[in-house]
């Protein structure tokens, strides 16, 4: 039992942190709602209810898994990127640009945007990457300051040059079909981005745990110095991480574009990038954990609508609930007492043991 | 004259600079206070959000502007403290609560809202205050610059003397030597017998302090209700707004100004069918540039101490074998 604790703990406490996280939810809506026990079956059951709403679970989960893996390799080097979100906003605005204004058989359209898209997201990657690696500069700040410049940026290209002035709303021109994700399942907007959302965290995962480059960005994670004196080259990892990091999140942002709305319609940052540093948390930065933290986070948002339009508790409750599952996650020290007491014990017993077979 | 150059070199221009600037300039003091203390800040957010709210809600329940004048610094200053009980307690690390802390703040501050006011939106139902305008006496009846200083929101002129404030606290009180010190070289400054973990912990009270001001202000004096996510993002510019002024006092109000004086322009730019989108990415251009040339200049500086270190000690050595080779060592 000890030694089952021991090697699964991060798990067990990720698990525990998203129970406490549910308990205070709990708590919460009997505290604010008049009709609680109804407003707790539509927030915890309301999306396997119905086909659509159940769809809408795993449409946003696939920009969340994009973003998440995007986030995770930046973590697993150690880098604070927060850029995920300019990254996939600037890169669906210029891919957009680019669609709208090639002509191109279906297919190859489809993967030349996308390439475009990756490729514009690879760089919003690169210079927070090298400024950090080659200088030191704050790669916290500096994707801080990226993602303004892709927002403004973004907004620019859109508004300026590629807008549709029919629509009586700020957004794009339609994307040509050719550069369509197709939808697979009708009367819900599910589409083929959510497979290669799934194709991309499992090609993550193939990266950082088997490949020499993954390893020697999981080395610099955990241990700069140690990777340095190990011949590995520092600037050429974490500008890799980075420029990989802004790459997946730009091909979120696309087959976002792609796949639901079919033109660029944000007006506002749709909140991704930020999804994604949560996502990473909880799935503790592992490409395959990602899947089903973006999806949990997901299911959650839509729970909170639910509870929104159909009960009478406001949706920010699950803004509530991620803090305090982001805090206990992150907090080294939860439950680490319980951890060093069981350590000692299985040590004792180990102890024991050993005598025993000695004596 | 074009009217845009005509409404830029207006008095009301400026005014509003200024008025537009205030919000910007608390919480980037803010964050510079964390930053000199080595652990950056970027829940100002958060922070200027609760205080925000909690200095409208004490205000309409209460009627006494001093009282929510400490609720809110209250809710501010424990958002620091929470932040420092994440990071150096629990082991947080400090990004990642100050995240926490941003999206608890957002989410908290709506929930309390409904809870209050049945409203998730606004406290446009409630009775609340708002900090006075002052008209400086002498300064008023000046003509140009009276109209341009004079007659702004209590707050306004609170932001401005907290710049002076903050370099007597940061540069000339033990307190901020120490907040410094902890900041550039925390083993060090253990080892001369500061308490590290304390020390951190003011700085990002102090950052909360600062903060909540900015969060007062929005609230009560820049309008004069609390409306969901009304800090729009302020928290992180501030974090641009730091960064471009090096967290130096005057630095950090010149670049507040700046940040203030292209979101001026960008409203009245909107109104002339001009695209804003270019002007307004200009600051976070120059803070991006700023960043890498600042941290160049200190990659230099530290390359080149190493060096001169280099040589001294080699020299150093050279020189102490050359004289125990002559003298036999005798003396």
């Amino acid at each position: 039992m000890e030694k089952f604790i021991l090697k699964y703990f991060t798990l067990i406490r990720t698990i525990i942190a998203i129970l406490v996280g549910m308990i205070i939810s709990v708590v919460l809506i009997y505290l604010i709602s008049e009709m609680p026990a109804y407003s707790i079956k539509q927030f915890f059951l309301g999306p396997v209810l119905s086909k659509g709403r159940f769809a809408n679970v795993i449409e946003n989960a696939s920009p969340m898994i994009f973003c998440g893996v995007a986030i995770a390799i930046a973590f697993q080097a150690k880098q604070f990127n927060i850029g995920a979100e300019g990254a996939l906003f600037i890169s669906a605005a210029v891919g957009t640009a680019f669609a709208v204004s090639t002509g191109m058989p279906t297919v190859l359209h489809v993967i030349m945007v996308l390439v475009v898209a990756g490729a514009t997201g690879a760089i919003w990657g690169f210079i927070p990457g090298i400024l950090k690696a080659k200088w030191g500069a704050s790669e916290l700040v500096a994707s801080l300051m990226m993602n303004y410049i892709a927002y403004y940026g973004g907004l620019y290209l859109i508004n300026s040059h590629f807008r549709d002035k029919d629509a009586g709303f700020l957004v794009s021109i339609r994307l040509p079909e050719t550069a369509w994700l197709p939808q697979f399942m009708p009367g819900t907007r599910l589409h083929l981005g959510i497979l290669l959302a799934v194709i991309f965290a499992f090609l993550g995962y193939y990266f950082l745990y088997h490949t020499t480059s993954g390893y020697e960005i999981r080395t610099t994670g955990n241990n700069q110095k140690f990777a340095k004196f190990g011949g590995m080259n520092i600037v050429k990892v974490i500008v890799l991480a980075q420029v990989l990091s802004g790459m997946l999140a730009g091909l979120g942002g696309m087959t976002e574009v792609m796949g639901i709305h079919r033109r660029f319609n944000w007006q506002m940052s749709p909140g991704y990038g930020w999804d994604g540093v949560i996502v990473a948390i909880i799935g503790r930065n592992h490409p395959l954990l990602i899947i089903f933290a973006a999806f949990f986070l997901s299911y959650m948002r839509v729970g909170g609508q639910i509870l929104n339009l159909m009960a009478d508790v406001p949706s920010e409750l699950v803004l509530v609930i991620q803090s305090v599952i982001i805090i206990l996650i992150t907090a080294e020290a939860f439950l680490s007492t319980w951890k060093n007491k069981i350590t000692i014990k299985e040590a004792e017993r180990v102890e024991v043991a050993n005598e025993s077979v000695t004596q | 004259m074009s009217p845009l150059l005509s409404s830029i070199f207006s008095t009301g221009f400026a005014f509003a600079i200024l008025r537009v600037m205030t919000p910007l300039l608390f919480p980037a003091l803010g964050v510079a206070v964390s930053e000199l203390a080595g652990s950056i800040n970027i829940s100002l957010e958060g922070i200027m959000l609760m205080a925000a709210f909690f200095g409208v809600i004490v205000s309409a329940f209460t009627g006494s502007l001093f009282l929510a004048l400490i609720a809110g610094m209250a809710a501010g200053v424990m958002m620091g403290a929470l932040l420092a009980y994440f990071h150096l307690k629990m082991k947080a690390d400090i990004i990642m609560g100050a995240i926490a802390l941003n999206m608890f703040a957002m989410g908290m501050t709506i929930f309390l809202l409904y809870i209050f006011t049945g409203d998730k939106g606004s406290t446009s139902s409630l009775q609340s205050l708002v900090f006075p305008s002052i008209e400086i006496p002498l300064l008023k009846s000046i003509p140009i610059l009276g109209e341009i200083f004079s007659g702004h929101n209590i707050l306004t002129y609170v932001a401005l003397l907290a710049v002076p404030f903050f370099y007597v606290l940061m540069f000339k009180t033990p307190l901020g030597l120490r907040i410094r010190a902890v900041g550039q070289n925390p083993h060090a400054a253990e080892s001369v017998g500061i308490n590290v973990d304390k020390i951190k912990l003011y700085a990002l009270m102090l950052s909360g302090f600062f903060g909540s001001l900015g969060g007062l202000y929005l609230s009560m004096g820049y309008v004069s209700w609390f409306s969901r996510d009304m800090t729009a993002g302020r928290g992180f510019i501030a974090i641009a707004a730091a960064t471009l002024g090096g967290n130096m006092p005057l630095g950090v109000l010149l670049s507040s100004l700046l940040f203030g004086f292209v979101n001026s322009i960008a409203i009245y730019i909107a109104s002339l069918n001009v695209p804003s989108e270019l002007i307004q990415m200009i600051p976070y251009l120059v803070t991006l540039i700023a960043l890498a040339v600042f941290a160049m200049r200190a990659q230099r500086i530290k390359n080149r101490v190493g060096e001169i270190q280099e040589h001294f000690d080699e020299d150093a050595v050279k020189a102490v074998v050359k004289d125990v080779l002559k003298t036999g060592g005798e003396s």
